[in-house]
């Protein structure tokens, strides 16, 4: 028989007997950064290639969730913080080495960014705001004013009707920057976990691109379930298959790479064959999240009428729970003991 | 300069003097520890093995958790210590996550901490703290770039391992075996 | 609660003017971390003291902060005792003074004998009561009828209070519970007993063989520092132990022996060194006497008849037999020191003695050396009054051996059964929790309810706190003076206590307590002084140095008056026993009809089902007095009990799981204990740490975690030469569900 114990000194709050530093604040925050950095990656492909009229859900309405996910993921990433007073550290200095620093960087970046994209077409996607009645009313009056015309409101400093024409105008230019900063921000909330080796589940370069293409298919989900128009849809559902079908080979691959890894990896993919993470990844994750969904999709395309919300939201889901786990599971792997 | 610690696990009891050693000299707050010892027995009765280890953050050469650090709070100092500037630290816990030997642990009060080879006695060329209580005197500490300090005496006559080197950090803490 | 050295940088600093405040702000900014504890402005004292965790009495400095708080305590460089160095309960002992939960002011129980109810009052009240009832008791019953029951170093004081006032009935754990038939036996055999600390030469030995010791578990500092010296130096050590104890993991032989079968290893080590010769026979001629007898006697304890009672195969037993030889003299067969097993003790130690006579290591470098002790005039204070009788005449026929106080004896003297007249009608208990430390606790507590009148004396709301009439607290050895130590070693020496702190809450020390005490009951003139600090003063002048010297010293050592730390070369030293001759063979034993050589008996067995219990200490904690401390519970809150794993399945265990257990007289333990499932256990044993599992709901981190192994130690067998408490024959079986029992609040 094999006994190992730490008999005495080790039991520091969050990290004995097992790692859970971290709770729900960072998985929820990987997601909503995914989902983000998707959305305003499919609006800026787009319009880069001239399609935003072919796909007007992803470019003008769908990138509207951007930054309120972007924010809600600050705030989390913010709670996650033990010493929140001094959290403006983050910006004194650019440490290339540290994916929370560029990532925290990327943010300050891409959080006006998407604001400015979402504020380009305000005016498009929401001509008449009502601004005369009820308390939401008086938030709108601080940044809206009201006008005649096809669009009943201005923006309330001037300032920004100018800078609103600029972005139109150079609307492309935009589209450029926010496409390159919405590939880093997915990159980031993709390798942010394999940056710490220390975790044998998160000891795995193929983890990255596995978050990368689960965020982006999230932000396709919503698009097709945002959108009204069919080709739209249609056309969002099949890059959603196969970034299903990516995703899934890429599963499959992390797993085979675990296997053919050190013991602690194979004991790391053990939580998952057999282990107590077994049931929320191979019924959530896998099934529910992403086989179902994909054969959904399928059928809706072959002329089988699903309802589109079902596989979006299960696709969501499944995102959201695959974080979750990995997050979790992550942390109770480990090198010694 | 390079410091290290050699620990003799031939000589160690596992009597946790380390750790309450530490605790008081550094004040680190009830419930909390740099430092702690682990028991591993192997085989059945009667014929049994069985080593004790007093472990610590190892101020690896190669170090995640500095690399991790988005801040620059973890960094490391002369003689290859690892530290953590506290009024720096946000407590995100990257580096805890980086740290494969679970050195480090997050304060009460938010920031992160862990062992510094108690170089605040270093400089009154004291031993650590733990180094220093140790009552089989089987810790031993110092300079591996100096050929006549404790450490790099002891381990030249013996053997050695270090804790989890698959984890690449070139750990700096020995385990005299 | 605490604040933290670098809280109090800060604000300390805004007190210095505005140069300071900018620093903590400009910190604050430019992130210079400042986490070194020991920069700042303050200053940092020490203290000189010595450790009363555990007897070894270390000294080292107890070190204050810039705030004036307590830091940390560390060894004394200069000690013999701690080489600068203390062990893991030495270094927590500061939660000792910290602990919360302590004794704050004098109680006085309210109501019934048996209610747990006190309340609080003055000093003044409480002295005054008690020297009533000292009086009034003196006089119903006489002087004598009044005991103490002590352990440690306060325990002086009153020791001379009850001795001015007319009692010898003093007694302590420390010698029947502990190393009582070690000290016969060694008396026995070579003239004199081996005091504490034992002058065991472990830093020079070549082969140290420990029967039970569990060196390294038992953190008896100056032995486990000498241990691990030689460990560098090559030792080899033999470990006797049904356990693989941490020192067997050490040992180049373990003997996993079974358990209450030592005499019969011994006596075949004995038969086999001196049929192979291996005995040193110079030594043995020339110091000796009684061989002859003791040859022909352990003839028929060869290894094979050993083999069958301890398991230990017949080579394994030569050669280590051999092993020691090799090594002799420089060889030390651990004599121990809780001796008191199965209630054959003295018989074990005889062995033990007799071995290490064959051997030739008494008197011997790496063997055992001649310790020496400093010496001390005394303080001034009238004789005392003789007493009438004194524990020995409690029972006449009892113990003839006994050279200290018995405390079971003198409970018996307590008993209602009792049918003597030398009665005990009241007690005083200072430092020493007797239902956790007498075994046969019911026995202990019916004794106790015969009492007329109980003061116990201590730091902590421990168990016999809950029968005391008057509860006195002391502060603890940090906040107080004490007597010099002065304990023998290689070098003479003596240390000092002083107070680094006022004593917390309204805690006094003992000497004042006994002194106040004294003046109620016109003994004034034993307790001729102000404050114990004069009488230090006095004494250390009188050797050429003072208080104030060894304020800053802590330590000081002299010169042996002798050059005789070992026997010189051809020299014949004369040896305390009667015959002058070192005691194999003891007339003495046979004078009272004990066996004069070694025997081995065999002991009681368990039943199917059932474990012998077996106990020992945990590095970090000392008996019952540590389990409760804030440091030392930090690193081990509760015991477990010990199960092999074969048993384990058996019983269908898993770690941790709660258990019960049950003993021979059907007692179940208080509460519950978490199992531990190792390899490190024999089948037909269990093992825990001695001390844990409180009951008194004060003692908010002792109470409650684990079980008290004392309560299951109902039966006990006495050892007839020395009455020391043998503990080990009592069995246990495991109850899986909760008995329900209500713990009592
Ligand atoms: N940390 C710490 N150290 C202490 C103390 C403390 O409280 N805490 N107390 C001090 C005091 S006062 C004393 S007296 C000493 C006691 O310390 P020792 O004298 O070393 O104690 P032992 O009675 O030998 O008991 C413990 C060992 O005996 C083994 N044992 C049990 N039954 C048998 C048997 O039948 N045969 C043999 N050969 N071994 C057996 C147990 O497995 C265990 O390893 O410790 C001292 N040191
Ligand atoms: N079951 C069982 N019984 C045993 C043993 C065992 O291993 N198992 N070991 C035996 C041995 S070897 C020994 S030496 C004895 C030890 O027996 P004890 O010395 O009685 O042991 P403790 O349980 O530590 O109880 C000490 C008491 O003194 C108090 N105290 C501590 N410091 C001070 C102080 O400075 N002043 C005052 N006034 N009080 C103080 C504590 O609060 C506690 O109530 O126990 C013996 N009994
Ligand atoms: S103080 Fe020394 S002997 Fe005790 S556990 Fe630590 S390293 Fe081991
Ligand atoms: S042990 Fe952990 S915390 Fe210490 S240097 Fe290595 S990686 Fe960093
Ligand atoms: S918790 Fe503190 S020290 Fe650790 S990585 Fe974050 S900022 Fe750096
Ligand atoms: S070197 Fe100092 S800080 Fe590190 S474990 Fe030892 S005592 Fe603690
Ligand atoms: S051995 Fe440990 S507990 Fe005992 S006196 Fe020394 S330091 Fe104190
Ligand atoms: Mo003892």
């Amino acid at each position: 028989m094999k006994e190992e114990l730490i008999i005495s000194g080790r039991m520091n709050p969050n990290i004995d007997p097992v790692l859970h530093l971290w709770h729900w604040e960072i998985p929820v925050y990987l997601f909503l950064g995914g989902l983000a950095a998707g959305l305003l990656f499919f609006a800026a492909f787009y319009v880069i290639r001239d399609e935003k009229d072919r796909f007007p859900t992803a470019v003008k309405i769908a990138p509207i969730l951007a930054p309120i996910a972007i924010i809600i993921g600050l705030i989390a990433l913010f709670l996650d913080l033990k010493h929140k007073l001094f959290f403006w550290r983050l910006y004194t200095v650019i440490r290339l080495e540290s994916p929370m620093s560029w990532g925290a960087w990327v943010l300050m970046i891409i959080t006006p960014l998407s604001f400015m994209w979402v504020g380009g077409f305000l005016k498009e996607v929401f001509p008449k705001i009502d601004l005369k009645k009820g308390f939401s009313s008086k938030l709108l009056k601080l940044v809206f004013k009201e006008s005649e015309g096809e669009v009943n409101w201005k923006w309330k400093y001037n300032f920004l009707e100018t800078f609103e024409k600029f972005i139109i105008f150079r609307r492309k230019e935009l589209a450029w920057v926010i496409l390159f900063y919405s590939l880093i921000l997915g990159v980031y909330t993709g390798i942010l976990l394999s940056a710490f080796n220390a975790r044998p589940l998160w000891n795995t370069a193929i983890l990255g691109p596995i978050f990368l293409v689960s965020g982006f298919s999230t932000a396709a989900a919503s698009i097709m379930w945002m959108s009204k128009l069919p080709e739209e849809k249609k056309w969002f559902s099949k890059i959603d298959i196969m970034l299903i079908i990516i995703e899934l080979f890429f599963i499959l691959h992390l797993f085979m790479g675990f296997l053919a890894g050190p013991q602690v990896q194979v004991d790391a993919a053990a939580l998952f064959w057999g282990g107590q993470f077994t049931v929320y990844f191979g019924l959530f994750v896998v099934i529910l999240g992403l086989i179902m969904p994909a054969i959904f999709e399928v059928m809706e395309l072959s002329g089988i009428h699903v309802h589109i919300s079902i596989p979006a939201f299960l696709i969501l889901f499944g995102g959201l729970i695959f974080r979750f786990v990995m997050v979790e599971a992550g942390q109770i792997t480990r090198y010694l003991y | 300069m390079r410091y290290a610690m050699a620990i003799d696990t031939k000589k160690c009891v596992g009597c946790s003097d380390c750790v309450v050693a530490c605790q008081t000299e550094n004040n680190i707050p009830l419930g909390y520890a740099r430092d702690w010892v682990t028991e591993t027995i192997n085989g059945v009765y009667p014929s049994l093995q069985l080593e004790f280890r007093s472990e610590r953050c190892n101020h690896c050469d190669n170090t995640p958790c500095v690399r991790t650090c988005p801040t620059g709070a973890s960094h490391v100092i002369e003689g290859g210590i690892v530290k953590v500037t506290h009024e720096k630290c946000i407590g995100c816990g990257a580096c805890i996550q980086s740290c494969p030997y679970d050195a480090r642990y997050s304060s009460p009060e938010g920031w992160v901490d862990k062992c510094t080879f108690c170089d605040h006695r270093l400089k009154d060329g004291q031993n650590p703290a733990c180094v220093e209580v140790c009552p089989t005197h089987c810790m031993y500490f110092g300079d591996l770039d100096d050929s006549n300090s404790p450490v790099s005496k002891v381990m030249a006559n013996r053997k050695w391992k270090v804790l989890a080197p698959e984890a690449g950090t070139s750990p700096q803490i020995f385990y005299l075996i | 609660m605490k604040t933290t050295r670098r809280d109090f940088i800060k604000i300390s600093s805004i007190g210095l003017g505005s140069l300071a405040v900018a620093t903590p702000v400009v910190n604050y900014i430019t992130g210079n971390s400042n986490d070194n504890p020991l920069s700042g402005t303050g200053k940092i004292s020490r203290h000189a003291n010595y450790c009363e965790v555990c007897f070894w009495n270390c000294a080292g400095w107890v070190y204050k902060n810039e705030e004036g708080k307590i830091w940390k305590i560390i060894g004394n460089e200069n000690d013999p005792h701690s080489n600068g160095r203390f062990c893991p309960r030495g270094t927590g002992g500061i939660g000792m003074y910290e602990d919360d939960d302590r004794l704050k002011k004098p109680l006085m129980r309210v109501g019934k004998p048996e209610s747990q109810e006190y309340k609080e009052i003055s000093w003044t009240e409480a002295f005054d009561h008690i020297a009533a009832k000292m009086k009034e008791i003196g006089q119903k019953y006489g002087n004598e009828s009044i005991a103490l029951f002590k352990h440690g170093s306060s325990s002086k004081h009153f020791g001379h209070l009850i001795s001015a006032f007319g009692s010898s009935n003093q007694a302590g754990p420390a010698y029947a519970q502990c190393k009582g038939p070690r000290e016969e036996a060694f008396t026995l055999t070579f003239g004199e007993p081996l005091h504490s600390p034992e002058p065991l030469d472990i830093r020079d030995s070549k082969c140290l063989v420990l029967i039970g010791s569990h060196l390294g578990e038992n953190m008896h500092n100056g032995q486990v520092q000498e241990m691990s010296e030689a460990i560098d130096k090559g030792i080899s050590i033999i470990t006797v132990d049904p356990r693989f104890s941490t020192v067997a993991s050490k040992s180049k032989f373990w003997l996993p022996i079974k358990p209450a079968t030592d005499n019969a290893l011994l006596l075949a080590w004995i038969n086999v060194i001196i049929n192979e010769n291996l005995y040193d026979k110079d030594y043995i001629e020339k110091l000796s006497v009684g061989f002859d007898k003791l040859k022909e006697h352990v003839q028929q304890f060869t290894p094979e008849w050993a083999y069958g009672i301890t398991t230990i195969e017949p080579n394994i037993i030569r050669e280590t037999a051999r092993e020691m030889a090799k090594a002799a003299p420089a060889v030390i067969v651990h004599p121990g020191r809780h001796a008191t097993w199965y209630g054959d003790d003295t018989q074990r130690l005889r062995a033990i003695a007799i071995l290490n006579a064959l051997l030739g290591s008494w008197g011997r470098r790496g063997g055992f050396y001649m310790a020496a002790s400093a010496k001390l005039p005394k303080f001034s204070s009238p004789a005392y009054p003789k007493p009438k009788w004194g524990w020995k005449d409690i029972n006449p026929e009892k113990y003839p051996f006994a050279n200290e106080g018995v405390t079971n004896l003198i409970i018996d003297g307590s008993h209602p059964d009792y049918k003597g007249v030398n009665k005990i009608k009241a007690w005083f208990v200072l430092g020493t929790n007797l239902p956790v430390s007498i075994p046969d606790t019911k026995r202990t507590i019916e004794a106790i309810q015969n009492q007329e009148f109980i003061v116990v004396i201590d730091t902590m709301p421990t168990e016999i706190t809950g029968y005391a009439d008057i509860v006195l607290p002391e502060c603890t050895y940090i906040e107080r003076y004490d007597d010099l130590r002065v304990l023998p070693h290689r070098e003479p020496n003596i240390a000092l206590r002083v107070p680094a702190f006022e004593p917390r809450f309204e805690s006094k020390p003992a000497w004042w307590m006994a002194k106040e005490i004294a003046n109620r009951l016109g003994l004034g003139d034993y307790f001729n002084y102000k404050d114990y600090s004069d009488v230090l003063d006095w004494q250390l002048k009188q050797i050429g140095s003072s208080l104030d010297e060894m304020k800053n010293l802590g330590v000081k050592k002299f010169d042996r008056e002798f050059d005789d730390l070992y026997f010189a070369e051809g020299e014949t030293p004369e040896f305390g026993t009667t015959s002058g001759k070192i005691e194999l063979y003891s007339e003495e034993l046979a004078s009272y009809g004990f066996p004069p050589l070694p025997v081995y008996k065999p002991m009681p067995e368990p039943e199917t089902g059932f474990y012998r219990l077996i106990y020992g200490r945990s590095p970090v904690h000392t008996f019952s007095r540590t389990t409760n401390n804030p440091r030392l519970t930090e690193l081990q809150k509760e015991n477990k009990l010990w199960v092999n794993p074969k048993v384990a399945k058996e019983w269908d265990f898993k770690d941790d799981q709660e258990i019960w257990l049950q003993n021979q007289d059907g007692i179940v333990s208080e509460f519950s204990i978490k199992v531990r499932i190792t390899e490190r256990i024999r089948w037909d044993s269990v093992y825990m740490v001695h001390g844990f599992g409180h009951k008194d709901k004060r003692l908010t981190r002792g109470f409650g975690k684990g079980i008290s192994d004392a309560e299951l130690i109902t039966k006990v067998l006495i050892d007839p030469e020395s009455g020391g408490t043998g503990m080990r024959s009592n069995f246990v079986t495991f109850v899986t569900e909760n008995p329900g029992k209500e713990v009592v609040s």
